[in-house]
């Protein structure tokens, strides 16, 4: 099941690569979809993000792992590099948890 | 990229997930975006959402390859494997030449490039990553949201792209609780409605920051920016 879920997702998304390159002739996407796909594209993973850091088995996830991910978030608005938000945030949820506070 | 590669490779392990699943993914779908979600579904349990949803991210490749067909090259051969390294930096990077020659040059370069450190931070992420304990006490938990968010940053700098972003993210967060694994991540989509709340109204709530000349255009008759669209 694993593998054919990721030989999925790869056939999947080698063929939307290539048929954009071969079709280019041939195929006329309109203005408002090439506008609408990246931006469901955030929506996604602007999902996952907020729902891997409040959520842990369908319940809250603690205080520690928000905060800690509300910190790497400040530093990204910042331009932080990507190295600097991860480890800030993996650092602050350790450290909450450290001083007791989960 | 080697520390985006790196982080998806440890993180895939801290999830439970076999060792090669990471090696594997980077190889063969070499989509940050999509990697880091369908692993998020999979390791909840769903992983046909994480399919998907994956394939509804990369769906966003069809115009970058309308966009660089012309610079891969023109042997079916170059087009075959150049297809293979398309991503949103490398058609950033590409667009931003104007010169033909040099064009194609910076796309086979950034391309061969980032395919390599990718996969180079995957496999040290999957070293780290098993090196660690419990994730809890490193507050890896933490890191891998917080990577996502770097990553949609400088998306999330677009105000229509923001409100469709964050309103997915409520909707899914809302959803969790009630509705099974992996299906609040893909009722995000909802979040798209708002693009549907007629301008005007947006607009007098915007107040004076607002440019005229955008919210006359209405959807769809801005062009998309490539470098904006780096999830």
């Amino acid at each position: 099941m694993l593998i054919a879920a990721i030989l999925a997702l790869a056939v999947g998304t080698y063929t939307m690569r290539l048929s954009g390159v071969l079709l280019r002739d041939r195929l006329e996407l309109s203005d408002s979809l090439q506008r609408l796909l990246p931006m469901a594209a955030c929506a996604l993973l602007a999902a996952l993000a907020a729902t891997a850091t409040l959520t842990e088995d369908g319940g809250f996830a603690g205080m520690a792992r928000p905060a800690g991910v509300a910190v790497g978030a400040v530093l990204a608005w910042r331009r932080a590099p990507f190295v600097v938000v991860v480890v800030a945030a993996a650092a602050s949820a350790a450290l909450l948890r450290l001083a007791g506070i989960s | 990229m080697i520390a985006v590669g790196g982080s998806f490779g440890a993180i895939t392990v801290t999830y439970g997930l076999p060792t090669w699943v990471p090696f594997l993914m980077s190889t063969v779908v070499f989509a940050g975006g999509a990697q880091f979600l369908a692993v998020g579904l999979i390791a909840a349990g769903n992983p046909i959402a994480g399919v998907l949803a994956g394939l509804l991210l990369n769906a966003r490749h069809l115009p970058f390859g309308l966009a660089v067909s012309g610079t891969i090259g023109p042997r079916l051969r170059n087009k075959l494997i150049g297809s293979h390294l398309m991503t949103d930096e490398v058609v950033a990077f590409t667009l931003r030449e104007t010169d033909p020659v040099r064009r194609r040059r910076t796309y086979w370069l950034i391309g061969i490039t980032l395919f390599t450190s990718w996969n180079a931070g995957t496999a040290l992420g999957v070293l780290l990553g098993g090196a660690t304990g419990d994730p809890g006490t490193l507050g890896l938990d933490a890191a891998f949201p917080a990577g996502l968010i770097a990553l949609i940053m400088p998306s999330l700098r677009d105000r229509d792209t923001r409100l469709v972003a964050l309103s997915g993210a409520a909707i899914a967060v809302l959803l969790t609780p009630i509705v099974p694994a992996g299906l609040p991540i893909l009722c995000a989509l909802l979040g798209l409605l708002v693009l549907f709340i007629p301008r005007r109204k947006r607009a007098r709530r915007q107040g004076l920051g607002a440019d005229p000349a955008r919210i006359a255009g209405g959807p769809g008759t801005r062009p998309v920016e490539t470098e904006e669209a780096s999830c």
